[in-house]
């Protein structure tokens, strides 16, 4: 019947594709300022240096990668489980082509040199307003596709979807209060510890909802259909939900430990962090219980090895970021590579797992296939993901504990036992481990490439017919 | 009234509220709803594979 209405798949389908694209090129950038690390003569021009590629690293792999992902992921799941096509196309198709837009200004402007100096919001005034301009497009889209839903509930993805999106668009405007001086030029609207408060705040929560409420959404309707049986327990999902809410917004001031910041706010930050612990694995015993008895699956499904993984790594990164909060583990673990690597166990073990899993489940629907051309290249792209991941935080984690104690190193006189540079020499044989397991993580993305593209070829874009709610 | 003692009941009110949010998720009386709510995903289940497979001819899915 051509008056059959179909699902919005467009929108999905370009940010899934740009998912792939905008990992390779985030990921290679990540390697390019890893190898720089280790052979320091590879910053030719000042365009390419390190202090300008590893802003570019960050903002690609969190705004574009993860950022794509999560917009290809909720407008999906937000129609299928509202039963009904996503609100206002033109809007829809705004956001993607807004979005590519910022990320194209920011590839630009960061080699340059143009930056506000607030980490993971380096970027500046005019492309913070065209930002707010699309963060409103997709509220409005999100919003107004549940406004008009044929289902009497929202489902428990969808909550997280939109507290995201609430708490993104919340953050990104009281972080990015700035008066401009000039064009690509413009200082915070705060001064001294309160500008640093307000950038940690706004840090510590883009971590937690923009790279876990979002990603908590996936995997609240990913788990669950790549598994083939309902979230191992409801009320748990509600309550995971409400205890991240209340706890989340507290916890950015582990960011400023023995710093100008006063000391009780800084033990505030410290205790939300602890309690964070309860939420997070929580959630991550919901989504991997989700899989009680089904097990078996694991074993042939490599999509449902990318989730469970996910999960686990989301454990892991989510015990190790209280237990650093915790001020006395932080006087060592600070300014070291510890934290690069439990940023990495979260960003790569975490985030990009439960991404690229759910973009395998979505690409092959999205040009009417129920399968990717090849499973045994997920596996291998599974694998080859896993053993770097794991190379990666392993020897940051030994880097880190190394600076730490080496860095605090005090002789019988008092004097300190070594210089920096001597914790530098020492760090390059975990550098350049660092690099493989970099470059490993990024072969795997370029299988997915080669994957992509050999079932997309010969393929005609699909659109699903909006279907009446079945009642089970 | 001090500022701060807003603060104060600002954060217990907070409190409580997430405390009545676990009891009313754990009620016995909301199970049934919240099952439903559960199966969401899968009120769509066999649009997957019927209307893929049925993909070319007379598409109309299955709704049930």
């Amino acid at each position: 019947m051509s008056t059959q209405a179909t699902y919005n798949y467009k929108v999905v389908r370009q940010f899934a594709v740009m998912t792939v694209i905008w990992g390779i090129v985030g990921m290679l950038v990540g390697v390019i300022a890893a190898a720089q690390l280790v052979w320091p003569q590879l910053s030719v021009v000042e365009w390419l240096s390190y202090g300008r590629l590893r802003p570019l690293h960050t903002n690609a792999v969190i705004f574009a990668f993860g950022g794509s992902a999560l917009f290809a992921t909720s407008y999906y799941v937000v129609q299928r489980t509202c039963h009904t096509r996503l609100f206002a196309d033109g809007l829809a198709a705004f956001t993607f082509w807004g979005w590519q837009v910022v990320i194209l200004l920011a590839a630009v402007t960061l080699p340059l040199g143009f930056t506000t100096g607030k980490e993971y919001a380096e970027l500046e005034w005019p492309i913070d307003v065209l930002i707010t301009v699309v963060w409103v497009s997709y509220a409005i889209v999100f919003f107004g596709t549940i406004a008009k839903r044929k289902t009497p509930h929202i489902y428990v993805a969808n909550w997280f979807f939109g507290a995201f999106i609430l708490t993104v668009a919340l953050l990104h405007l009281v972080n990015s209060c700035e008066v401009p001086a000039g064009l690509w030029k413009s200082y915070s609207c705060y001064a001294g510890v309160q500008d640093a408060m307000v950038q940690w705040w706004y840090g510590h929560n883009a971590v937690g909802f923009f790279l876990t409420a979002g990603f908590l959404g996936m995997m609240y309707y990913f788990v669950p259909k790549q598994a083939e049986r309902p979230v191992y327990s409801y009320r748990l999902s509600v309550v995971h939900f409400w205890a991240l809410i209340f706890t989340y917004m507290w916890a950015g001031p582990h960011h400023l430990h023995y710093t100008a910041l006063p000391d009780w706010t800084q033990s505030i930050g410290m205790l939300f962090s602890l309690i964070l612990l309860a939420p997070s694995w929580g959630g991550m015993i919901n989504g991997i219980m989700t899989l009680s008895g089904a097990w078996h699956k694991l074993r042939t499904d490599p999509i449902l090895k990318f989730l469970i993984t996910s999960l686990s790594f989301y454990g892991m990164s989510t015990f190790e970021g209280p237990m650093m909060s915790i001020k006395t583990v932080n006087a060592l673990s600070h300014y070291t590579d510890w934290t690069v690597g439990h940023v990495h166990s979260g960003a790569l073990g975490w985030v990009a797992f439960i991404s690229i899993g759910s973009i395998y489940y979505l690409i092959p629907r999205m040009f009417g296939r129920t399968e990717m051309y090849s499973t045994r290249l997920i596996t291998l792209h599974f694998w080859i993901a896993t053993i770097g991941v794991v190379l990666y935080i392993a020897s940051m984690w030994i880097a880190g504990v190394m600076q730490g104690l080496m860095w605090r190193a005090t002789n019988p006189d008092g004097t300190l036992t070594y210089s920096f540079v001597e914790s530098v020499k020492a760090s390059y044989p975990f550098w350049t481990i660092r690099l493989l397991g970099g470059v490993m993580f990024l072969t795997g993305m370029l299988i997915m490439l080669y994957n992509t593209i050999k079932t997309i070829a010969g393929q005609k874009a699909y659109e699903a017919p909006v279907l009446a709610p079945a009642h089970a | 009234m001090d500022i701060n003692d807003a603060r104060s009941i600002i954060t217990v009110l907070s409190f409580v509220l997430f405390l009545g949010i676990a009891w009313w998720a754990f009620h016995g009386r909301n199970k049934a709803r919240f099952e439903e709510a559960a199966n969401l995903p899968f009120a769509d289940d066999d649009d997957d594979r019927a209307a893929l497979a049925a993909r070319g001819s007379t598409t109309q899915g299955k709704a049930s």
